[in-house]
């Protein structure tokens, strides 16, 4: 529960996508000149990086670490395929809009008129690979946590692109330089707020470790509306038991 | 230029100033600021991209009349994605620090903008020597503006460049130091890459006042 909410703010906050890594800067620039599309492209963020991230960590689980394909027997213990994780993960985003776009202009044409024109945009965003190729590196430990990431994340880089789109729809009225004028002012813009959300640095006392329950969170629970938890205890202890078992064999 | 017909040079010269993927185009952003803390670290990156840019638009140029265009962007990826695999396994064998750095930014070459861009907008269209041309062209418009940003970043927040420390010593006080002169914190930090591109862009279009926007 608590790694759960730690990893929440984490992730929309202090390692926000937008702030902390610039990823998808291309599209956060490219569509954030009104509030309205802004909102549109960044539900469909969140929504793709919560069923991608799950997906490649199950990928990444049984396909690609090393020694990940011991399920298959214990001859297969010492292949590592990790070098494959790219392709696969790009394909799997791919897929996996291609697929959305389909059952979402199936079964809710009104969703699909807000949402669809973003989806394609969203398969070369870089904010989807690069969530799941954070999940890879940060060794996310469960499925619960890595859908956790995703749908946070989301959020972060929801939050960014709104905060921007409104910003740039008021500068509109402001005598900025003209050499300064739309990209250039963006840019400082998107600066500075990225020096403000690095004050919320200090809301966690872990820096770059990964997420780990101590007992100095300062989150305050009551502010939580939002929390989405999937309470899937993954019998990973069970697995690896199994996993030396069978090493010791 | 023998080697090069005036048509294909512009091909090159181009996309390095009045054209140039980052400032004009905003297109890759993403990698260009995260990893330009370190100027060594922005050279790799820059002649990764070349290389991947280069290799990704020579093939795609030759496969464009065979790839039904309705698929045309998995097989893209997979191009790229093909391309990216060789350039970090080739990091990792063989500069596995620097790979560290850029962690997971190599990976982004994938969906970094500009190859996507390049490969919508070029090489679908035109034959390979063009292409080639092409891709090499924008990848260096592209190394140009990370080495800028990585010169200044390094320079201004260490001290130092490629690692050497140019600015004289900051602990025993040589150099600048002896003067008075701090490092500049900030430059480290990842915001301040955003403002130092929203530096580069402004002296840009006030030198070329052609590429000023409208509102």
């Amino acid at each position: 529960m608590l790694e759960h909410l730690e990893l929440f703010f984490k992730s929309i906050f202090i390692d926000n996508m937008v702030f902390a890594v610039f990823l998808g800067m291309c599209s956060y620039l490219a569509v954030s000149k009104k509030v309205s599309t802004a909102v549109g492209l960044g539900a469909a963020v969140i929504f793709v990086l919560g069923v991608t991230v799950p997906l490649n960590w199950l990928l990444d689980q049984y396909l690609l670490k090393d020694g990940a394909l011991v399920w298959l027997g214990p001859e297969y213990a010492d292949y590592d395929l990790g070098f494959l994780s790219f392709i696969l993960f790009i394909a799997t985003i791919a897929t996996m809009v291609q697929l959305v776009e389909i059952v979402v202009e199936k079964f809710s044409p009104s969703l699909y008129n807000s949402l669809g024109i973003f989806l394609p945009l969203i398969a070369v965003n870089c904010a989807i690979l690069g969530g799941s190729l954070f999940m890879q590196t940060r060794e996310i430990p469960n499925l619960g946590l890595a859908l956790n990431y995703g749908v946070s994340s989301g959020i972060g880089w929801f939050l960014a692109i709104l905060a921007i789109a409104a910003i740039r729809e008021k500068i509109r009225y402001s005598n900025v330089p003209a050499p300064l004028r739309g990209l250039g002012i963006t840019f400082i813009i998107t600066g500075l707020m990225g020096i403000g959300f690095q004050s919320f640095g200090g809301m966690l006392t872990g820096d770059n470790e990964p997420p780990e329950p101590t007992e100095t969170t300062t989150a305050k629970t009551e502010e939580i509306k939002e929390n989405k938890e999937i309470k899937k205890e993954i019998d990973d202890e069970e697995r690896t038991i199994s996993y030396n078992e069978v090493i010791n064999k | 230029m023998a080697l090069l017909s005036k048509k294909d040079a512009n091909l090159i010269l181009d996309p390095l100033a009045d054209n140039n993927p980052i400032t004009i185009q905003v297109l890759g952003i993403c990698s260009a600021l995260a990893i330009t803390a370190e100027l060594k670290a922005s050279v790799v990156m820059a002649l990764s991209v070349l290389f991947v840019l280069g290799a990704g638009n020579v093939v795609i140029s030759l496969l464009r009349n065979v790839i039904p265009s309705k698929i045309r962007i998995i097989v893209q990826l997979v191009v790229v994605a093909t391309l990216v695999i060789i350039v970090d396994q080739v990091l990792k064998a063989f500069a596995y620090e620097l790979s560290k750095t850029l962690s997971v930014f190599v990976g982004l070459i994938i969906t970094n903008c500009i190859i996507m861009g390049r490969f919508e907008a070029f090489a679908l269209g035109n034959g390979p020597w063009k292409s080639f041309l092409d891709g090499i062209g924008n990848a260096l418009g592209y190394g140009i503006i990370l080495v800028i940003i990585g010169f200044f970043r390094e320079l201004l927040g260490s001290g130092t460049l490629f690692g050497f420390p140019v600015l004289g010593d900051p602990v025993t006080k040589t150099g600048l130091y002896a003067l008075g002169y701090e490092n500049n914190g900030f430059m480290i930090i990842p915001p301040a890459a955003l403002i130092v591109v929203g530096i580069v862009i402004w002296v840009q279009r006030s030198r070329n006042r052609t590429l000023i926007e409208e509102a």
